[in-house]
């Protein structure tokens, strides 16, 4: 996915919004921004599928070398997939951050959640701050 | 040598020229990366990594007994101690407590380098932590004997002091000083000349591989820098920032200040033994630390290995294990707590170093340790985590 068609939390994760079956889906990661700025990724701790989150609230761990960094979820609902190769394949968070290295799925159940996300345009200007 | 709030190091537009990511540190604005941290741990490990090391104190004594003067406040012996040495000890307060860990050398005199007015043969100075050195030089100068011409010489603000270290530092720095470091015996140093410039050189290092540090004059240190950064980056060594540095010590199981050494520590609990000479020696704190030494109450000093890939971090608490109980326990008794932790880069496993009951602390002894919530299975392991080949 290009990184122009997402949506971006002041947070730095990003999320793919799209339709099926009548639902929202999201598709979230990090941006590639974040994943520069984080270096060294070794570790990363998941949900599991079914479990809520909130929009703003922490829903996994990202560990660097240096420190340990939450995961906030840009939007509110339940993960139905989690990208569980992901932990064991850490570098295509740098490779491919905006496609393979998706983390979570989450089915929207509340739509404000989405309206506070940032369009690409939008967080670049925040990252250039 | 300050713009802005924070203190800068004769090399600090080098960094910020080369990609370094500078964050306050002990006041000064310091390199924490400047790619990776773990390239720059490996860059370290396997050809050399240059650190600038020009925040830590550097403490020059003049006068006479300078030797008896600094003996009564350290747990190692100076008196008695050859020029051409370097001492690494802990400074404590009456009660055992440890204020900082330094390393002292005693040198021939010699260039510019030579303390004070005296025509003396040799001379004395300190390397402290960045964070104690307004502590240290309050607690020499308070301790300084009545009418005595004892003088202390903080020159950490005229000078720079940069590390080589890794296999191929001795070699780079020989390139550029008139001795070979790789000369000096292990903890030893001396006055000589590097770039042409007057300098102290010591074959010491907080990484666990081979190497020397260095202190030139500041004039000359961005010029002494960019020889050394030239001929490391052709051999595929490189700068290393604080990040790197806090891995590699880790790795090489070196205690840092504030986290398993601070005033809430008794220098007994360190298991630093070789540091600390009681017999026949009279300095502050010597009575409190021998007798936690015969008590052996107080938590001591471990290394930790965790299963899996999750670093454990300073904090985490150590839990009793019970291998007989696979349920999650109802009460989980905290017997410690981490004091550093990290996933080490040339091992592959989370690390940790931390204190703990005495009766735990035997090699081999399963725990768990508690990261955010979760429990994890480890084991009190040997010390160091990594040792070079040649050691």
């Amino acid at each position: 996915m290009k990184p122009e068609e997402l949506k971006f939390a002041h947070s730095h994760e990003w999320a793919h919004i799209a339709q099926t079956d009548g639902k929202q889906i999201a598709t979230v990661g990090i941006s590639a921004h974040a994943i520069e700025a984080l270096s060294d990724v070794v570790y990363m701790e998941l949900p599991e599928v079914g479990a809520e989150v909130t929009a703003g609230a922490s829903f996994g761990e990202v560990e660097s070398v240096k420190a340990t960094s939450d995961l906030f979820s840009p939007v509110t609902g339940k993960v139905i997939e989690v990208n569980t190769s992901l932990p064991d394949n850490l570098e295509v968070l740098s490779t491919d951050p905006y496609g393979q290295g998706w983390i979570i799925k989450v089915e929207i159940t509340s739509d404000t959640s989405v309206e506070s996300l940032l369009d690409f345009v939008a967080y670049e200007a925040i990252c250039n701050e | 040598m300050t713009s802005g709030q924070f203190l800068e190091t004769p090399l600090h537009q080098w960094h910020v020229d080369n990609g370094g990511r500078m964050v306050e540190f002990a006041g000064w604005s310091m390199p924490v990366q400047y790619a990776s941290i773990v390239a720059e741990h490996h860059h370290t490990r396997t050809k050399l990594g240059l650190f600038d090391v020009s925040h830590m104190g550097r403490l020059f004594f003049s006068g006479h007994d300078v030797d008896q003067y600094l003996d009564a406040l350290s747990t190692r012996r100076i008196v008695g101690v050859e020029p051409g040495k370097v001492r690494y000890s802990l400074i404590c307060n009456d009660d055992g407590t440890i204020l900082d860990d330094v390393l002292i050398y005693h040198l021939a005199a010699g260039g510019s380098f030579a303390a004070g007015d005296e025509q003396s043969d040799s001379f004395y100075m300190m390397v402290c932590n960045a964070s104690n050195r307004a502590k240290i030089n309050q607690w020499f100068a308070d301790h300084l004997p009545a009418q005595s011409n004892l003088q202390i010489d903080d020159r950490t603000e005229s000078t720079a002091m940069i590390a080589v270290q890794g296999p191929e530092a001795n070699n780079v720095v020989a390139s550029i000083a008139s001795i070979d470091p790789a000369a000096l015996s292990y903890y030893c140093g001396t006055v000589c000349k590097v770039d042409g410039g007057d300098a102290i050189l010591s074959r010491t290092g907080y990484t666990g591989e081979d190497g020397c540090e260095m202190i030139v004059h500041s004039a000359v240190a961005a010029a002494v820098w960019q020889k050394l950064h030239d001929a490391a980056k052709f051999i595929g060594g490189g700068a290393t920032g604080l990040a790197a540095r806090d891995t590699l010590r880790l790795e090489a199981a070196m205690p840092l200040y504030g986290h398993e050494l601070s005033e809430e520590i008794n220098a007994a609990q360190t298991e630093l033994r070789f540091a600390i000479n009681l017999k026949g020696r009279s300095f502050a704190g010597r009575d409190a630390i021998a007798s936690a030494m015969a008590e052996k109450t107080l938590p001591v000093r471990v290394g930790i290995e965790l299963e899996g890939r999750r670093p454990a971090r300073e904090g985490c608490n150590i839990i009793a294990a019970d291998p007989t109980n696979q349920e999650v326990q109802e009460v989980q008794e905290v017997i410690g707590h981490l004091t550093s932790g990290s996933l080490s880069p040339t091992l592959g496993v989370p690390i940790a170093m931390g204190y703990i009951r005495p009766q735990y602390a035997v090699v081999g002894t399963e725990l768990l340790i508690d990261i955010r919530g979760k429990s994890v299975a480890a084991k009190v392991v040997e010390l160091p985590f990594y040792k070079r080949k040649d050691h």
